[in-house]
């Protein structure tokens, strides 16, 4: 694995793009970039060709969690097959591997121990041990995975939250002696909660070790969106600059935003899978700085960004899920059909979502890259946010400003 | 008449064909996916194509339900509704009523039954019933029937086939776009052969397109289910397509055709698959059973479909009946094996090679030696042999 800084926004400790040369491709993984959240390694509903029809070039990053695999197959029949790349027939992707998925692999923070963290997975509560999960890791062979973290959701007790510090550095060091390769696709986690101070603790320790990058973690767990871009800051400014940054937790097209003014490179994110088994679909504009406006002529039950397809107004609406988009879903099917299709439970309505979601997703992401090239990425978030803003003050005086707290703490 | 049925190869009463319908030729003998609500369970209009389905089936009574017949019609049919580029089939209405309803009740109007919307009773009339397949605009569509058991006996039997013959009179009136749909008579009768022939003689000399033989694959004995299917082909006119209801199984589907069978129609793939079932030369694999979590085989070693080129029975075992990916695996690879086998009956047919791959498939689903007598009985009617697959000793239990 390499990684290139290409281009910062206002110096050190802003907004970045990179290129991310890892696995068999050749094309880099330019970043920021979305890591496609997987189950078991494929998307909810992605076969590999459907994925293969994603109009993107270079290789796709997929988000994968060791933790799915405890129901098996075991690590020597993975081993046996060769590896992810191998099992998933997904030989140019590039395959990201942390434990945290918050779909299948939630981290319980009470259960979790000296000896080793623990996960809600569908087959019960399960305590990983290092050793546990490098024996997947190393059967999995991702092109880079993140150590065993504790992480703790925010309201834990100090004392609770320097154990988690002092265990994820602990763990970061097993987990380099346990690796065949002594670590060398290793992202070192970093955990802290709420307390910038036990951030800090932690992002020097482990930026003192022997890693390729790191994994910020904790995130999404309960802190307020106002402290998080102290946090963010806290941990970002503690890490050298050239090793990649990746974060779980940031889900919300604004805490992307949040992130990536942080300095972070990859996102794994859920975000789609929870927005796909919604009904819903992602509608917002995307080229904002080309003058795309968010549409004013929703209706009442959206929040501007997304669309409910269960809504009874779509029921004969045959114009796609967003005008002018180039992926499979808009290319070939009505809002009518996918409403039809919601109604009666056709699982080709989340099959249809997820490819449009993560279609329009990654377009996002590769118009926050553009931004940042041009240095416009501050000029992009207020465009963003301001229309977002502008709409819901117009047209949605009630809106909950507590789903998207980044709009009461983004300024500039 | 909206179709041509050109025979391009025979072997006895087996043929090979090709049906050419308003939006797309299909190759017969053919097995048709059934896509319930406008939709095949868990794959895309463009896996559909790569696997190869040339024709698909709507239900007309789900989709009446859902979206409604209207909104389909104002949407402009339902190949525009779902996008569906190849040809479609709907079914009258009448079997999912009777099938799925307990409260249905046949009269010489129609189907009565109960609004799953409201719980008001309705009236289902052959007039509605094309009526409604009109407004979705398959290109085959089917006759209201009056549908019994084929397990019941006595004069029921006898009354539906007449209903039924009373019945195509009125779809036929009925129907108002003759010049685009094309509209199969349902052959009725139960397992009685003078029923059966009295129906096929009244359906034939309506000059229909199409005929279907309709009331089987319902728990009745194998024996009598193929000796209808034997009498029904037999009579049956030579230049139209003939459609056997609801018949899904493989073998069946080899039987069949060497009776002189076109088309067929059944969930059982699409369902199976579901369940973690995967269909394959030698009959079935439970990808569910633990032997397959340490298998690092393809699910069918000879088969070219995108999950057995890419997956391991032990990475489709973790999917299944626990992820929806691991029932979309399987419909995409069991929806490949019925075209398969829909291909090369029909090309074996064309080669002149059927009885070799009619003895092959038997070979290799009954490796023993078992064939079940009924199928012996069949292919010998079928003018096929199939001695070298029959164990010498075979009891007459088997
Ligand atoms: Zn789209
Ligand atoms: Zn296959």
């Amino acid at each position: 694995m390499r990684f290139a800084v290409n281009h910062s926004c206002g110096g050190i400790g802003g907004a970045r793009v990179g290129a991310l040369f890892a696995g068999n491709s050749p094309i880099p993984v330019e970043t920021p970039a979305l890591l496609l959240s997987t189950r078991k390694g494929l998307p909810a509903f992605l076969s590999r060709d459907l994925l293969a029809n994603l109009p993107f070039p270079g290789p796709h990053p997929l988000h994968i969690s060791p933790i799915n695999f405890i129901h098996g197959p075991t690590p020597s029949i993975i081993s046996s097959i060769g590896g992810l790349h191998q099992m998933l027939a997904l030989q140019n992707c590039v395959f990201v591997a942390s434990a945290r998925d918050s779909i299948e692999s939630l981290p319980e923070s009470v259960a979790a121990n000296k000896l080793g963290a623990s996960f809600e997975t569908p087959g019960g509560r399960r305590l990983v041990k290092p050793s546990d999960y490098m024996e997947i890791i190393s059967s999995l062979k991702p092109d880079f995975w993140a150590s065993l973290a504790d992480e703790v959701p925010a309201w834990v007790s100090e004392k609770r939250n320097k154990a988690s510090v002092d265990r994820t550095v602990r763990w970061l060091d097993d987990c380099i002696a346990l690796d065949k390769t002594g670590g060398s696709n290793i992202f070192g986690a970093i955990v802290g909660g709420a307390s910038v101070e036990e951030r800090k603790r932690c992002a020097t320790e482990v930026a003192k070790k022997n890693v390729r990058g790191f994994y910020i973690g904790g995130f999404g767990l309960g802190e307020s969106m106002e402290e998080r871009p102290s946090l963010l800051n806290t941990v970002v400014d503690s890490l050298p600059e050239e090793k990649p940054r990746q974060i779980s937790g940031l889900a919300l097209p604004e805490e992307v935003l949040q992130g990536v003014a942080a300095g972070i490179d990859l996102f794994d994110s859920t975000y789609i899978y929870q927005l796909t088994f919604g009904g819903l679909a992602l509608i917002f504009p995307i080229d904002i700085l080309e003058g795309e406006i968010f549409n004013t002529q929703l209706h009442n039950f959206d929040d501007f960004t997304k669309i409910n397809l269960r809504a009874a107004v779509y029921r004969k609406d045959t114009s796609p899920l967003v005008e002018n988009c180039s992926c499979y879903t808009c290319q070939n099917h009505t809002r009518a059909y996918i409403n039809h299709l919601l109604n009666v439970h056709e699982m080709l309505a989340q099959i249809l979502l997820e490819i449009h979601n993560t279609h329009h997703y990654l377009g996002f992401f590769r118009s926050i890259r553009e931004a940042i090239k041009i240095d416009k990425f501050d000029l992009f978030c207020k465009k963003f946010v301001e229309g977002r803003r502008a709409h819901l003050t117009s047209s949605q005086p009630c809106y909950d400003v507590h789903e998207s707290p980044f709009l009461s703490t983004q300024t500039n | 008449m909206a179709l041509s049925f050109e025979i391009v190869g025979r072997f006895n009463r087996a043929r090979a064909a090709q049906l050419t319908l308003p939006h797309f030729t299909c190759q017969t003998p053919r097995f048709m996916p059934v896509g319930t609500q406008g939709s095949i369970k868990g794959l895309t209009n463009n896996q559909l194509e790569e696997i190869g389905c040339q024709i698909i089936l709507g239900n007309t009574y789900h989709l009446a339900l859902h979206p409604g017949a209207e909104l389909i019609d104002d949407i402009g049919g339902l190949h525009k509704f779902m996008n569906w580029k190849r040809a479609l089939l709907t079914d009258s209405g009448g079997f999912q009523m009777v099938s799925l309803l307990q409260l249905a009740d046949i009269t010489e109007e129609g189907v009565t039954f109960q609004s799953p919307a409201d719980g008001k009773p309705m009236l289902l009339t052959p007039e509605e019933s094309i009526s409604i397949q009109n407004k979705i605009g398959a290109d085959i569509i089917m006759a209201l029937d009056d549908v019994v058991k084929t397990t019941i006996t006595g004069p029921r039997i006898e009354e539906a086939m007449y209903r039924t013959l009373r019945w195509i009179d009125r779809c036929i009136a009925a129907h108002k776009r003759p010049e685009v749909q094309n509209l199969f008579g349902i052959v009725q009768g139960g397992l009685d052969p003078t029923l059966r022939d009295i129906c096929v003689k009244g359906l034939v000399s309506r000059n229909l397109p199409g005929y279907a033989i309709g009331g089987l694959a319902g728990g009745e004995d194998k024996d009598s289910f193929w000796r209808v299917v034997a009498q029904c082909t037999a009579a049956l006119p030579e230049d139209k397509p003939r459609y056997v209801m609801g018949v899904g199984y493989p073998l069946d589907i080899v039987v069949c055709s060497a009776l002189g069978a076109d088309m067929y129609d059944s969930v059982y793939p699409t369902r199976t698959a579901r369940f973690g079932t995967a269909l394959v030369p030698e009959g079935v694999l439970k990808l569910t059973h633990m032997a397959m979590a340490s298998d690092v085989r393809p699910i069918d070693s000879t088969c070219i479909c995108m999950v057995c080129k890419n997956y391991t029975r032990a990475y489709i075992h973790c999917l299944v009946t626990k992820n929806a990916m691991g029932s979309q695996l399987l419909s995409y690879h069991n929806l490949s094996y019925m075209t398969r086998l829909s291909q090369d009956l029909h090309t074996s047919i064309i080669e002149g090679r059927f009885p070799e791959f009619v003895q092959g498939f038997l070979r290799t689903q009954f490796p023993k030696g078992d064939v079940p007598v009924w199928v012996c009985n069949a292919m010998e009617v079928a003018g096929i042999d199939i001695s070298s697959c029959c164990a010498p000793f075979q009891s007459p239990l088997a």
